[in-house]
């Protein structure tokens, strides 16, 4: 309201040529960003299915292991013992052969490859080749969904009270320099550079070698309680340790970073008038110091959710957690390219999503931000 | 050079630099130590050698200093024989070629647990006749049990707990337990003890060695696994795989980082672009999983992990934090100066843009060294480490495998991780202080 310039009809034309044109950016942006993602997911998965097939040997393991498999069963089964020598042997052949069919042994590794590519980038995951799930199915999709519940809920808890607990926790020492907590958190910032399974290891020998009171490792106990509020309450005796693991082994470095970050915004000159104008502390900090860090928490946010989907392998491992993260591990012990891939692909897609939703999130929490403006 | 003292002189005002100079000296010491008193061939034998070489160790045994923290005593493992004199014999010649072989053992064994077995390895060497041993045991409180009597092979292995005759002569089923208890009250006899051998050989080359061999529950400075390999040698050769995985990766990933972050910003154009997009695919890639593909699938050789580490750890985040402190530089007045008086492209990379960033590559480098020396003890753990290498991370996927920490055998874990712990722990700390020295946006805070 403060500046009027020229003929009201002049001003509406202007808007609606500058409304035009941030739609027209904001398309062009779009698409190229959106193409350029495709390229790199493509591009991605490519390469896990080929480091997955090993240039081809998995292949010749598979057919061993299908040889293998085949003849032993066969041998071993009564109807067969009684057949021809020559019956057997055909029997023998045919049922490697239409194995080998439904792995898809028979068609060449270049052709497999694009295959697996094309089936993974439009989310047909198929089946899998060795696993199954607990269920009893080979679908790829359900061994995925049946490993996820247990990987949202131990990633989940310690991961989201991780973030808002060391934002809380960073805050306030921001506000407290050099006091004796803000110094321990300096002190103790150096374990973070202890991965979690190493936590792990050390809390199982406390808590459930020494004084035996927690679990070993497991999600329930067996066989598990029918009463939901004992499967609950049995729950969570089990994800104690894994989560006090994972929160234990980031929870300095994280609360050091977000500080230092904090500190370096507290600093700055606005920060300083808003505190000679005497707003309140909590003011000073919400609009003043948090509101200008939002997109980098943002940032940390978004990669926190999809750093949920890949679970924590060795963690799971650990504790015998029946998450994704182990799932994969598995996988990749048994060779079984379809799991890998589709777990691949599914994170692809999810940090491809999340980085383009991050430029629009950008724009929205800060107005000096274009999306695609330069 | 000046700027270098400063800046020393600076770091050491931090403690946190000083504990962490001192661990990682304390490694290096270690890890020259283990090299020259093992060399890699003699560590390889021994961590790879099975029952042959480690047969005079008990299993599962725990390191022998756990007596100092413990009321009751364990029993000390050892081994002795006749051959170096350890066990004094007395040969005396008879008539026809004949000879008798006396030989006495005393020990004193004070510990309130039983010790796991007890071994005689005899050895000898005769045409026809086999030469012929006996054994007697001698408690301290004045019985003599009679052990065994055994016509010699040339190579003859003799276990007390698994004598059926000696069972029955017994009536027990555990000798151990009966040689060194009394059986009136079933407690432990403490005291000194005593092997009597008598031997007869019947020609006049043969001859016979013995050697006694007692498996305590204890066993050296860092006790052994269910291989009855002495963890000293992973525990020492451990420490120079891990510093040198944890600084080649470190200087590798660090080092290649800039360098490429640096030429594609001097560059610029397409070679900028191919640099960006690689840094993108890779960023997707999942890490860990394609490592351990590789572990799974092509080899498990520290090289090849130690090659792939470094090749996707270079295309990450830190490539655009350098990119873009390179995009600041490059505008700089200095490299102005430099492209005036016409200095080539690779000139201003290596000798004005790289060495101005040193600082910032200084405190990152050396916190980044922790998480390799883990990354290998993680892979480790997953049963992907060095098949001919003994680490650290192979003792713990070991005593993983075995359930150490559900039988209670802590040491076994309890020993690698606290030197795992402490590398990651003393380079975290150098690091964090380099950090603050070097980044001057730090230092105030």
């Amino acid at each position: 309201m403060a500046v009027v310039t020229g003929t009201p009809t002049g001003n509406v034309e202007a808007k609606k040529r500058a409304g035009n044109s941030a739609v027209l950016r904001v398309a062009r942006f779009t698409i190229t960003r959106i193409l350029t993602l495709a390229i790199t997911v493509t591009i991605s998965v490519y390469l896990t299915i080929m480091i997955a097939n090993m240039g081809g040997y998995v292949d010749t393991i598979m057919r061993g292991e299908i040889r293998d498999r085949v003849t032993q069963t066969i041998a071993n089964s009564p109807s067969a013992r009684q057949m021809d020598p020559e019956v057997r042997a055909k029997l023998i052949r045919d049922t490697i052969a239409s194995e080998e069919e439904r792995v898809g042994l028979n068609v060449p590794i270049a052709v497999r490859n694009f295959r697996y590519l094309s089936n993974a980038l439009t989310l047909q995951l198929g089946r899998a080749h060795n696993m199954t799930s607990d269920s009893g199915s080979k679908t790829v999709r359900l061994i995925l969904l049946e490993r996820l519940p247990p990987t949202l809920l131990l990633m989940g808890t310690s991961q989201l009270f991780l973030f808002f607990s060391s934002v809380l926790l960073a805050l306030n020492l921001s506000r407290r320099y050099g006091s004796f907590w803000d110094k321990l958190v300096v002190a103790f910032s150096p374990t973070s550079a202890v991965p979690p399974w190493f936590y792990g290891i050390f809390l199982i020998l406390i808590f459930a070698a020494v004084f035996k009171i927690l679990p070993f490792g497991g999600m329930v106990d067996s066989p598990p309680p029918s009463n939901p509020v004992d499967y609950g309450l049995s729950l969570l005796k089990h994800m104690l340790l894994p989560a006090a693991s994972l929160v234990i082994s980031s929870f300095f470095l994280s609360i050091y970073n977000y500080r230092t970050f904090f500190l370096i915004y507290s600093s700055e000159d606005y920060v300083e008038m808003a505190k000679a104008k005497g707003l309140p502390s909590r003011d000073v900090e919400r609009r003043y110091i948090l509101r200008p860090t939002l997109p980098n928490i943002i940032t940390n946010f978004a990669l926190l959710i999809i750093s949920l989907w890949t679970g924590a392998t060795i963690t799971e491992t650990v504790f015998l957690w029946p998450g994704l993260g182990r799932t994969l591990f598995q996988a990749i012990g048994l060779y079984d390219i379809p799991v890998i891939v589709g777990s691949t692909i599914i994170y692809a897609y999810l940090l491809a999503l999340t980085v383009f939703m991050l430029d629009f999130v950008y724009a929205l929490v800060d107005p000096r931000v274009k999306v695609g403006g330069k | 050079m000046k700027a270098l003292r400063n800046s020393l002189s600076n770091l050491l005002k931090y403690p946190s630099a000083v504990v962490g100079l001192l661990v990682i000296l304390g490694l290096v010491f270690i890890a020259v130590y283990a090299v020259v008193t093992i060399p890699y061939g003699e560590a390889i034998r021994m961590w790879r050698g099975g029952e042959d070489v480690w047969y005079q160790n008990p299993k599962f045994a725990a390191p022998a200093w756990i007596n100092l923290f413990s009321s009751k005593k364990y029993a000390e493992s050892f081994s002795v024989k006749t051959q170096d004199g350890s066990i004094p014999r007395e040969v005396t010649p008879g008539a026809e070629g004949t000879s008798t072989m006396d030989a006495t053992y005393a020990f004193t064994f004070n510990s309130d647990y039983l010790p796991q077995d007890l071994i005689l390895y005899i050895s000898s060497s005769y045409e026809q006749k086999q030469p012929f041993i006996s054994a007697e045991w001698l408690t301290p409180d004045g019985r003599t049990i009679r052990i065994a009597n055994l016509a010699v092979s040339q190579k003859q292995t003799y276990r007390f707990a698994q004598d059926e005759k000696l069972k029955t002569k017994l009536r027990t089923d555990n000798v151990i337990s009966s040689l060194f208890t009394d059986p009136e009250t079933g407690r432990i006899v403490k005291g000194e003890y005593q092997l009597l051998l008598s031997g007869v050989t019947f020609e006049p080359e043969s001859n016979m060695d013995v050697e006694f061999v007692f498996h305590g529950q204890v066993f050296g400075l860092a006790g052994t696994d269910q291989q009855r390999r002495d963890l000293m040698v992973p525990l020492l050769w451990g420490t120079p795989v891990a510093l040198a995985f944890g600084l080649l990766a470190a200087l590798g990933t660090s080092v290649l980082t800039m360098v490429i972050a640096a030429v594609g910003t001097w560059y610029g154009g397409w070679v900028d672009q191919l640099i960006q997009r690689i840094t993108e695919v890779n960023i997707v890639l999942p890490f860990l999983s394609i490592l351990i593909m590789i572990g799974t699938f092509y080899s498990r050789s520290i090289w090849v992990i130690l090659s792939a580490t470094i090749l996707l750890s270079i295309f990450t985040g830190s490539i655009i934090a350098y990119r873009s402190t390179f995009m600041q530089v490059k505008e700089s007045m200095y490299i102005e100066a430099a492209k005036a008086y016409g200095a080539s492209g690779p000139r201003i990379v290596f000798l004005y843009l790289i060495p101005r960033m040193i600082p910032l590559l200084i405190p990152g480098l050396v916190s980044s060294v922790p998480a390799f020396v883990f990354l290998e003890a993680s892979l480790a753990v997953l049963g992907l480490g060095d098949p001919v290498l003994p680490t650290w991370g192979k003792i713990i996927q070991d005593a993983n495998a075995n359930g150490a920490l559900y039988r209670g055998y802590y040491y076994w874990i309890l020993e690698p991780a606290t030197l795992l712990m402490i590398t990651g722990l003393g380079f975290a700390m150098l690091g964090f202080a380099l950090d603050r020295v070097f980044n001057p946006k730090l230092r105030d805070i």
